[in-house]
């Protein structure tokens, strides 16, 4: 086991940047999310540490070997990678057995040997059962499940998922989120999982890598991403919360109650403004005295569970919050803000 | 340009594996062999005497009377048979692509067999159909009187026939647009109440006309360089076009003979290169990108023109296709031409004649099936590496392959066997063997043409392929060639199987090339009939075509079988 390092890693497409100067370092048998719109290189990156795309500059290595730079490059084949691809990727000829037992039959591991191998990879994904069928004859998640058991058979140092949940409902994804989950514990195998669905990212991960526009955003925990994003950007794509301008503010600091309603006070549209991010659940419903700013409700729309709340600022300015209870649109009210999270602009 | 992209692709990148890198040196020496050296050998040759003196061969061409009266004869047949091609073709496709018209996959199936069966086989059907030597019309009591002039041999007949000939290829053509125009188009004319006349005028023929341009155009490029018929038809009557010419020129020897051949040669390649440009000009001036696609394409409810619309079809049918293959059948029979059918005459003597006592035939047997089915292996196993190589490269650099590999299969085979002619006329260096006059050349001429044939339904295999199975057994170690072997081949078989049955289909029965090629004890089932027919033997011609047609058919039949394992398209006939 090694850790994965990737340094100032640069690609280009017909000379269109994709991904410009990356440098991550991933622990070995840590699961890593790289998390992003459509577009922001992740699948890219994806792919030039399986080795299907050479770098454009930088290195990639693995512990002590390097991998991946302008010189060098060491073939997908050589790498003892495990992937799980978004179509899955198993081979409609060939049965559920012979799918997961084909990097040993490459490898040419006895057939004895092989057979017990697959058959205890079956079991990890809990498919001993269906073993002699076709992938035609299984259903989407039964599919994706073969293809993880394909990828660990190997027992691989690392194993890559690109949106392996993309093609799934909704209530397979949760199960199959539980699969993953338990595959990590039981292989120790680092994973780097590639994603667009934050939600997926925040409950899988240990680390995530925030990429927009081929360049890393923020790298972190999902609690630090939750609770201290460093942009505007990153604070509109993770989580639900609202992005205020106030006036100017040195950014990546918490802002108490009373600082942030004297900065709301304090803004004008026509001067230097900073932002900041306000979540929907520090936001609290007051009487007038007493610290407060009023609003009036702009939009009601129910949840289940609760309300959203849509509500305007005096200046014009929009902030979610929750209610338990149904509101009147248009109806006049005072929030308090307990507390903000200062942000960077977006460059 | 190309070799360069090439190299900066597959021998100086990073990711090169080396297996990979034997094969693309490999397979690109073999595409310049067999597709680029024949192109360039035609055109030094043209070029080579081009002096300013008036008696070089090339000038001695254009200056010659029955140049200009070929080409003269070459454009109004190939221009009447293309009219005559485009109203069937989309008369066709129009009727069974668009409506509820019964058994479908029947009509398509008979409509596209004429594109299938030779055409020598064709002129001759067509021959035994009219005139008064005619079988069927002696059986009928209808023959016109002796010493009336068959009809067929004039430039009309020559028209005709082209054109039923190049119909399907105009019907594949539209019938492929057709597909594809969304039933919501019509749908959202019809709320605005047209009718399903002012439907079928104001949106769906604006939409095809780029289709039926591009067919149009196949039309004319193929009658252009059709030998076939214009050699059953035409030098009977004296009326020679391109193909003929250079036909006759080969036959008689003489000084310049090649030189000037060359010239004629390049004269027909220029022609066919200024259709195909004039093809692309028009089709992008008409082109419009189909938005909204939904699964269904466009029907109409025929109701009750349904039953009249099938008649139509079926007596088109019978006249194109049925009566001449009726007339072939029945010419098969009798014992001598003139002759009528009655119980007392019919006699499988022809078929027996040909097939046990001519030792010619069963030689030609032998040597077109050792071409066709060699050609088909060999095909087939040059289009895996190559298709999955070609898959591997940038879009455009494939393109450019892709059109060099077509080039041998577009330019009519007349100028191909040329080309071939030249480039081994002379024994081959090094090892002093001579391919003139054997069997050999015919097989490379056909390697050279067909590549283009076989790699197709590959291509289109290996594009819907998912490029994630392949990558996945990347992971799991495997080195191209056994990918190639373990994850491409088996999921792309029947494509393979397509292609190398379509190659044996059309080499099977080719007469184009083989007639320049052919040498005493090498003949093909083309010269056969061809030559039997040219010293009167019509009779035994015609049960050698019959059985042909059977071939043909029977192919055909078992294509239609594996159809619904292949990908969409590789069968021309099939839905």
């Amino acid at each position: 086991m090694a850790r994965l390092i990737l340094e100032d890693v640069c690609k280009s497409f017909h000379g269109e940047p994709v991904v410009k100067g990356l440098n991550l370092t991933i622990e070995a048998g840590e699961f890593v999310a790289l998390l992003g719109p459509s577009g922001c290189g992740k699948s890219t990156i994806l792919r030039m540490l399986a080795g299907f795309e050479p770098v454009t500059d930088g290195t990639i290595s693995h512990g002590e070997h390097c991998l991946s730079s302008a010189k060098q490059h060491v073939a997908t084949e050589d790498r003892n990678f495990g992937m799980v691809f978004q179509s899955y990727a198993l081979w409609p000829h060939m049965s559920v057995k012979d799918n997961v037992g084909y990097p040993l039959k490459i490898q040419k591991i006895h057939s004895d040997e092989r057979n017990k191998r697959i058959q205890e990879a079956l079991e990890i994904v809990q498919l001993e059962d269906y073993a002699d069928r076709l992938p035609a004859q299984l259903s989407g998640g039964q599919r994706q499940r073969v293809a993880l058991a394909r990828s660990l058979v190997t027992e691989p140092d690392v194993v890559l998922f690109d949106e392996p949940l993309a093609n799934l409902d909704r209530h397979l994804r949760a199960k199959m989120e539980d699969t993953f989950r338990a595959f990590h514990k039981r292989t120790g195998a680092t994973i780097v999982y590639v994603t667009h669905d934050q939600s997926e990212a925040m409950s899988l991960a240990d680390r995530i890598a925030v990429l927009n526009k081929g360049e890393l955003v923020q790298w972190g925990t999902p609690q630090a991403l939750y609770a201290t994003p460093k942009n505007t950007w990153l604070a509109n794509f993770i989580g639900r919360g609202s992005v205020l301008r106030v006036s100017e503010i040195a950014p990546q600091q918490y802002v108490n109650s009373t600082d942030l309603h004297g900065l709301i006070e304090r803004y004008s549209s026509e001067g230097a403004f900073s932002s900041v991010l306000v979540r929907p659940q520090d936001i609290h419903f007051v009487s007038v005295d007493g610290l407060s700013i009023p609003v009036t409700v702009d939009n009601c729309i129910f949840r289940g569970e609760r309300y959203d709340i849509g509500l305007t600022l005096k200046d014009g300015q929009q902030v979610l919050t929750y209610s338990d209870v149904p509101m009147t649109t248009n109806s006049l009210h005072y929030i308090r803000l307990e507390q903000a999270w200062s942000l960077e602009s977006e460059s | 340009m190309t070799s360069s992209l090439i190299k900066a692709r597959f021998v100086d990148g990073p990711s090169m594996d080396n297996q990979l890198r034997w094969l693309s040196i490999g397979l690109f020496i073999l595409i310049t062999a067999l597709s680029v050296v024949p192109s360039l050998r035609l055109l030094m040759e043209a070029l080579s005497q081009v002096t300013l003196s008036t008696s070089s061969p090339l000038a001695e061409v254009l200056r010659s009377e029955r140049t200009w009266i070929a080409l003269k004869n070459s454009f109004y047949t190939s221009g009447l048979g293309t009219l005559i091609a485009v109203l069937l073709g989309c008369g066709f496709a129009f009727v069974t692509t668009l409506t509820n018209i019964r058994g479908r996959a029947i009509w398509v199936f008979c409509f596209m067999l004429p594109m299938m069966i030779p055409p020598q086989v064709t002129a001759l059907s067509w021959l035994q159909l009219f005139g008064p030597a005619s079988p069927i019309l002696n059986t009928l009591g209808m023959a016109p009187a002796l010493g009336s002039p068959q009809p067929m041999y004039s430039a009309e007949g020559i028209a005709l026939l082209l054109g039923i000939q190049s119909a399907p290829l105009v019907y594949l053509a539209l019938r492929t647009q057709l597909i594809a125009l969304p039933q919501d188009l019509m749908e959202a004319a019809q709320l605005a109440n047209a009718s399903p006349f002012r439907v079928w005028i104001d949106i769906i023929v604006p939409l095809c006309r780029s289709a039926i341009v591009a067919g149009a155009a196949l039309a004319f490029v193929s009658s252009l360089g059709n030998f076939g018929i214009p050699a059953m038809l035409g030098i009977p009557a004296g009326y020679i076009v391109l193909p003929t010419l250079i036909y006759q020129k080969m036959a008689g020897f003489g000084n310049d003979m090649l030189s000037q051949v060359a010239g004629l040669s390049m004269m027909i390649a220029l022609l066919v290169l200024a259709g195909m440009l004039l093809q692309q000009w028009l089709q992008q001036r008409s082109r419009y990108a189909l938005l909204g696609h939904t699964a269904q394409s466009i029907s109409f409810r025929l109701e009750r023109w349904r039953l009249p619309l099938e008649v139509l079809l079926a007596l088109i049918l019978c006249f194109i296709l049925v009566a001449p293959l009726l007339a072939l059948v029945v010419s098969s029979l009798v014992p001598a031409l003139g002759m009528s059918l009655t119980a007392d005459t019919i006699t499988l003597s022809a078929f027996y004649e040909m097939i046990s006592r001519q030792g010619v035939t069963s030689r030609a047997f032998e040597n077109s099936l050792l071409l066709a089915f060699s050609c088909a292996l060999v095909l087939m196993l040059v289009s895996l590496p190559l298709g999955y190589l070609l898959m591997r490269l940038p879009m455009r650099t494939r393109a450019v392959i892709a059109s060099l590999i077509e080039v041998p299969y577009a330019i009519p085979g007349i100028v191909l066997a040329i080309a071939f002619i030249l480039l081994f006329a002379k024994p081959l260096p090094f090892i002093e063997v001579s391919l003139y006059g054997t069997l050999g050349i015919i097989f490379l001429a056909y390697l050279s043409c067909f590549l283009s044939v076989c790699l197709k339904p590959v291509l289109s295999a290996m594009s819907q392929l998912d490029p994630a199975l392949e990558e996945a057994a990347q992971l799991a170690g495997a080195r191209p060639i056994k990918r190639l072997i373990d994850i491409i081949l088996p999921l792309t078989a029947p494509a393979f199987f397509a292609g190398g049955l379509l190659v044996f289909l059309i080499s099977i029965n080719e007469l184009t090339v083989s007639a320049l090629l052919w040498s005493a004890g090498n003949e093909t089932l083309g010269v056969l009939i061809f030559n039997l027919d040219e010293s009167g033997d019509s009779v035994l011609a015609s049960a050698i075509a019959v059985l042909v047609v059977i071939l043909v058919a029977g192919l055909m039949a078992l294509l239609s079988l594996v159809a619904p394992r292949l990908p969409k398209g590789v069968i021309p006939w099939h839905d």
